[in-house]
């Protein structure tokens, strides 16, 4: 076990990281560590607990800003803007039972360093559509900021999209501001039933084309709409396809009218109102299906939407033991393999070379993530710029060395 | 403004770069005489001018990495430039530095429709892509109001908004990806036509780079459905506190409208000369809040804003009717700056963020400024998002005036900054602002940036001059001074 260092205020954060520095002793930062089993394992001596950085600074609903010490829970954020009708609108997922962890537990800190990013993505943006501007400690032991704490800025570089998904290895956050919106006043859900994969993505092109402003769009094959806690989606005993919408009541009854009407040739049509529309999102967004059975290696793939069906189709002509689901329209992929050696690198990252995007191990016991590539390789000028990136911020490689790749 | 002294050795090389470029970009690809040179002596910011030592067009991403490679080799700085509407110097030459236009890039590669993206060169204006996808009921989303020529490059150098980004985003918020040229002329992707990035976001860091970091070759935007309808309302109010307060209001209540924008009289004043736009004259105040979306929505939207506007004391309320009617609403708002043109020789137009509550105290502290300098100003407001474009006006041909509105300028930005703001909203740094960036920075701020751009480009010769106050050499800025053994272990709490 690493010896732990607890901060409570920046300073000691600096103090704790200038004496790694001098003394070249990696730290493994962490909040809760409800997302600790992602990346490269690790193999520091030391951690370093940023969750007792806490609490809300700032909240002016009416700035549509938030200042927030990344310790904080996402559920204490989301509990407060909820009570100005406000909301994260980038939905960030609660992982943490994709590894056999409690719900909850993830910090916006969490967020930050994972770039999280729900069903809403394609229409509202990821965590790094969202921070706004940030105080951190580099590796170097300075303080420093960057970013602003207004929704409008290009001042500078933009570091806030910078530490977005750099999963701690750049700078360890002591503040962030994030941007915040208004939450819908209704939601609901027009299902389609029985299509292929292929015929999903085609009616979620659709879908998104149309001027109805969707909000999520995914596709539940019928092994995976039979998980569903929703009993119209569960009772189906077929493929499920979800498309949302989200406004005001009469704005939401037109375009689900109107979207019904654009989709009838594709199949039946159902609809879901209020409670069964935010469970089923919760559960795509959380990943719900494949919490169990947690030996089951667990891969998360980012394609352009109409080629999610076709990388698919390639890695189950090898391996007919893979589960998936999509969401984004097709461009996001979870991907449910047996446990095996190689944890189905070579057809997954083959078919995904083929296509365009990136493939993540999500869940792999920790040998496998320690000698398969859990990022996706990057082409050889790229990684040394990334590794360059990181020197810049980190140059004695001591915040979360190896989580990403060797050497970032 | 100081630029860096120019290298009077790389000038003294002249000819020989002349055609060493020549045997990257053969014809008339290499500009070396002063009369077409002098096209390139200038951006949007008009009050700067600089002849390049020699302008390069390239036409293919091979030529932009050899001239890049070549440059860096010989140590030459080099200048990108788009269409050249940076209102903030981005784009200004260098004496001892090549000037690259991306101006023969003006292709749109690709269209995926079903991907909803399309892949475009960079030199393609902003309009453009719009002008390319419309036709199937798409657009492209930021819309800044140089989007006729301004070209997609250079929306990505400097991460432009425009008046719907509140509600759609600025550029990084809709590209998907980059191919891009390093100093050192070596070719990365970033991105594709799918969501975010397997390792760091570089994305993210190079849109609003300012042509600092690498030069864009091809971009990957998203392109989105038109909304159904799209309805305004012009609200004038008495005073800006209730103009400020009803925009407030508006996004308490939930609401986010696709544009709200601000005008202050003396705008309201000018533009309404101009155009004729139906503007009331006698209000302080006037706002356009524009919905767009499914029609049920926007007709519902409509009603509530208009409550909140004469709850909020509006003196003035109009409802377009027409198309045709709300395209006059903005005519006045679009035409804000020419219009600002027509009633003084100069002005300069100023881009700082404020939070939006704040408006009522700098909107009087501008009154004092302006005072103080002798010189009009008038103020647009991109009042959803805070982003404050005050333009003052002043006349170049009196001595000493536009020193005098600089300083007048430099005294608003760091008013925005003072009441919690931001130097920039939109327009970036550039020669505008750099010497004001320690105002918003520290020196670790800063330097931390600038260690990024070392990653990047560690001879400091792409784009030198904008952005940093001072340059540092890229070894001394890595170096990190450590004291083995003599930092106590933190005392800290264990477990």
């Amino acid at each position: 076990m690493p010896e732990t260092f607890v901060p409570h205020g920046i300073s000691d954060v600096a103090d704790v990281i200038r004496w790694a520095a001098a003394e070249a002793k990696p730290l493994d930062l962490h909040g809760h560590r409800s997302k600790a089993q992602l990346g490269r394992p690790s193999q520091s001596g030391y951690a370093l607990d940023l969750s007792r950085l806490h609490g809300i600074l700032d909240y002016e609903p009416a700035e549509l800003v938030m200042t927030v010490r990344p310790g904080t829970l996402i559920g204490d954020i989301e509990k407060q803007l909820a009570a100005q009708n406000q909301m994260l609108a980038f939905e960030p997922p609660d992982l943490g039972p994709l590894w056999g962890g409690p719900t909850n537990r993830g910090t916006l800190g969490g967020a930050i360093g994972c770039n999280l990013a729900g069903p809403r993505r394609f229409k509202a943006g990821a965590m790094r559509d969202h921070l706004l501007g940030f105080v951190a400690v580099s590796g170097r032991g300075e303080i420093f900021k960057a970013g602003g704490k207004v929704v409008k800025n290009v001042t500078g570089y933009d570091l806030p999209k910078l530490v977005c998904g750099a999963y701690g290895t750049l700078a360890a956050l002591t503040e962030a501001t994030i941007k915040v919106l208004p939450a819908p006043e209704k939601t609901r859900t027009v299902l389609i039933f029985g299509l292929d994969d292929a015929k999903a993505a085609q009616a979620m092109a659709v879908a998104a084309s149309s001027p109805h402003e969707v909000s999520g769009l995914a596709h539940l094959p019928a092994g995976i709409a039979a998980k569903s806690g929703v009993g119209y989606v569960a009772q189906a005993q077929q493929a499920v396809t979800a498309i949302r919408v989200e406004g005001t009541d009469v704005s939401v009854k037109a375009r689900c009218e109107a979207l019904r009407d654009l989709l009838k040739d594709f199949g039946a049509l159902e609809e879901l109102h209020s409670m069964n529309s935010s469970w089923l999102w919760r559960e795509i967004r959380d990943v719900s299906y494949f919490v169990l059975p947690q030996d089951r290696v667990l891969w998360r793939i980012s394609t352009a939407p109409m080629a999610g069906p076709v990388v698919m189709a390639k890695i189950v002509a090898v391996r007919p033991d893979a589960e998936a689901f999509y969401d984004w329209g097709g461009g996001l992929i979870w991907l449910s393999l047996a446990p095996g050696e190689d944890a189905g690198e070579p057809p997954v990252r083959g078919a995904v070379a083929k296509h365009g995007g990136h493939a993540t191990l999500i869940r792999a016991d920790a040998a496998l993530r320690g000698t398969i590539s859990v990022f996706h390789p990057q082409p050889p000028a790229l990684a040394d710029l990334a590794r360059r990136v990181k020197e810049s911020f980190d140059p004695m490689n001591i915040l979360n060395p190896g989580r990403m790749a060797a050497g970032i | 403004m100081l630029m860096p002294a120019p290298e009077q050795e790389i000038i003294a090389q002249r000819l020989e770069l002349i055609a060493a470029l020549r045997q990257i970009v053969p014809g008339e690809g290499v500009i070396a005489d002063e009369t077409s040179l002098r096209a390139f002596e200038c951006d949007g910011l008009t009050a700067y001018r600089q002849l390049p030592l020699v302008a390069v067009l390239p036409s293919d991403t091979q030529q932009v990495s050899a001239v890049l490679k070549l440059c860096n080799e010989r140590g030459v700085k080099v200048v990108p430039r788009g269409a050249g509407t940076s209102l903030s110097g981005g784009a200004l030459p260098l004496a001892d530095g090549v000037l690259l236009g991306m101006g023969k890039f003006n292709r749109v590669l690709e269209i995926d429709w079903d991907n909803r993206c399309a892949v475009v060169q960079p030199g393609v204006t902003n309009l453009g892509i719009t002008r390319a996808v419309e036709h199937r009921g798409f657009y492209y989303a930021p819309d800044p109001s140089s989007q006729i020529a301004c070209t997609i490059g250079g929306n990505v150098a400097e991460n432009s908004g425009g008046v719907h980004c509140l509600k759609y985003g600025l550029t990084t918020n809709n590209i998907l990806g980059v191919e891009m040229v390093l100093m050192n002329g070596e070719i990365v992707r970033l991105g594709g036509k799918h969501l975010d990035a397997e390792g760091y976001d570089l994305l993210g860091l190079i849109c609003g780079s300012e042509g600092l970091l690498g030069v864009i070759t091809e971009v990957t935007v998203r392109i989105l459905p038109k909304p159904a309808t799209q309805r305004a309302l012009l609200a004038g109010f008495p005073s800006s506190e209730a103009a400020g307060d009803c925009v407030a209001k508006v996004i308490a209540a939930g609401i986010i409208p696709g544009g709200m924008e601000m005008m202050d009289r003396p705008a309201i004043h000018a533009a309404e000369d101009f155009v004729h736009a139906g503007y009331p004259r006698d209000v302080e105040a006037l706002l356009i809040i524009e919905l767009d979306g499914p029609s049920a929505e926007v007709d519902d939207l409509l009603a509530r804003v208009k409550a909140i506007a004469e709850l909020c004391g509006s003196t003035y309320l109009r409802v377009s009717q027409s198309e045709e009617e709300r395209l006059t609403f903005w005519a006045g708002r679009k035409a804000a700056f020419p219009a600002v043109g027509r009633i003084s020789p100069d002005y300069l137009c100023m881009d700082g963020t404020i939070p939006r509550k704040r408006l009522p105290d700098v909107l009087t502290r501008m009154t004092e400024l302006s005072e103080k300098y002798g010189l009009r100003v008038a103020n647009v407001f991109h009042a959803g998002d805070g982003n404050l474009h005050p333009l003052i006006l002043y006349d170049a041909n009196n001595p000493g005036e536009l020193e005098r509105a600089e300083a007048f300028g430099a005294d608003i930005l760091r008013l925005c900054v003072e009441v919690g703001g931001v130097l920039t909203g939109e327009h970036g740094v550039g020669v505008e602002k750099r010497d004001l960036m320690p105002a918003m920075f520290s020196e670790t701020d800063l330097a931390q940036q600038e260690r990024v751009k070392c990653a990047f480009d560690p001879n400091h010769r792409l784009n030198p001059g904008k952005v940093f106050p001072q340059l540092h050499r890229c070894a001394e800025m890595g170096k990190m001074h450590v004291h083995k053994g003599k930092i106590a272990f933190p005392d800290l709490p264990r477990f």
